[in-house]
């Protein structure tokens, strides 16, 4: 009989003892911002105007690339074409 | 400058200014349509990368089959036309994937924690974007035959575009599978599917630019050869 009771309460304090450090998980203050994972720290506003930037970025200086381009062509088609032009006329 | 090509040159003149200023007041209206849209429930505002993400790879897609259809019609046919055309839409597939290879992880460094991550869709998205910039280099400095070996490497790297679509279906991968889109509540899918006709209108913009270069180009090859 002294037996089951000694387990008994040996079972209560176990119980008690775990059962308060399960409950006490998740619960032992505030967790500051700096101990959160990197994905919910970075502000968001920056890289999507980044992105947008980029796009607009690369669309320019694409067309810019396009349009010197075609002028250096269109440049040197109308020089080869005055060339001719004057070899024709002498 | 004048807009064209040199052999059936009025019909594309006639379009290029009507789908100029299309392409440009879609572009103004856009931002307006992005920012009214809905924020979606876990990423929030990053989400809205989505709106031109998505349409700058449907643009560069686009631009790869362009270029490896017409670069077997030019390796079959061995038409100089077909070529001119390859080209350009490779040069513009490159700068469309470069759009999507730097937002994608502009988006995911939010969204996911990580910049990149090497699974199977990232890695696929990427190698198809290099293997057009081999083309493009190989266009540039492959010397004389450079035609027919840039045309064999734009169809290869039109043969991956199936994998790199599905690729977000089949293995596991940090990318959302392709079935996003279809599944789009219409607050979110009238802005993405406005966002996808500007960004293919201004494919065809580029397109058409970049394909009079390549027309005068090949102008004044054909004089410089006469002069000879």
């Amino acid at each position: 009989m002294v037996m089951v009771k000694r387990a008994l309460v040996a079972a209560v304090v176990f119980a008690v003892i775990a059962g308060g450090r399960v409950l006490g998980q998740g619960q032992g203050g505030f967790v500051p911002m700096g101990s959160l994972p990197p994905a919910e720290q970075i502000p968001a506003a920056p890289l999507l105007i980044a992105a947008y930037v980029f796009v607009w970025l690369a669309l320019m200086g694409y067309l810019w690339s396009i349009w010197s381009r075609l002028g250096r062509v269109e440049r040197d088609l109308r020089a080869l074409g005055q060339r001719r032009h004057s070899r024709e006329a002498r | 400058m004048e807009i064209g090509i040199q052999d059936s040159g009025q019909p594309m003149r006639r379009i290029f200014g009507p789908i100029f200023v299309v392409t440009a007041a879609m572009f103004a209206a856009a931002p307006y349509l992005i920012a009214n849209a809905p924020y979606e429930s876990t990423m929030g505002l990053v989400q809205k990368i989505f709106y031109f993400h998505v349409p700058s790879w449907f643009a560069m897609f686009t631009g790869v089959f362009v270029a490896g259809i017409y670069g077997a019609i030019f390796l079959f046919r061995g038409d100089p036309k077909a070529d001119r055309v390859a080209s350009s839409a490779a040069e513009i597939a490159v700068l469309f994937g470069l759009m999507g290879l730097v937002t994608g992880p502009l988006w995911g460094r939010k969204s996911w924690g990580v910049w990149w991550q090497w699974d199977a869709h990232l890695t696929m998205a990427l190698l198809v974007e290099l293997i057009f910039i081999g083309y493009l280099i190989v266009r540039k400095y492959g010397g004389l035959g450079s035609e027919k070996l840039s045309a064999a490497v734009a169809i290869f790297g039109m043969a991956n575009i199936p994998f790199v679509y599905l690729s977000a279906n089949i293995w596991r991968t940090l990318h959302p599978p392709t079935s996003v889109v279809p599944t789009l509540p219409s607050a979110m899918g009238g802005p993405f599917w406005f966002c996808v006709a500007a960004f293919m209108l201004l494919f065809a913009v580029l397109f058409m630019l970049r394909l009079q270069l390549e027309n005068q180009r090949a102008a004044l090859d054909a004089l410089y050869l006469e002069e000879e």
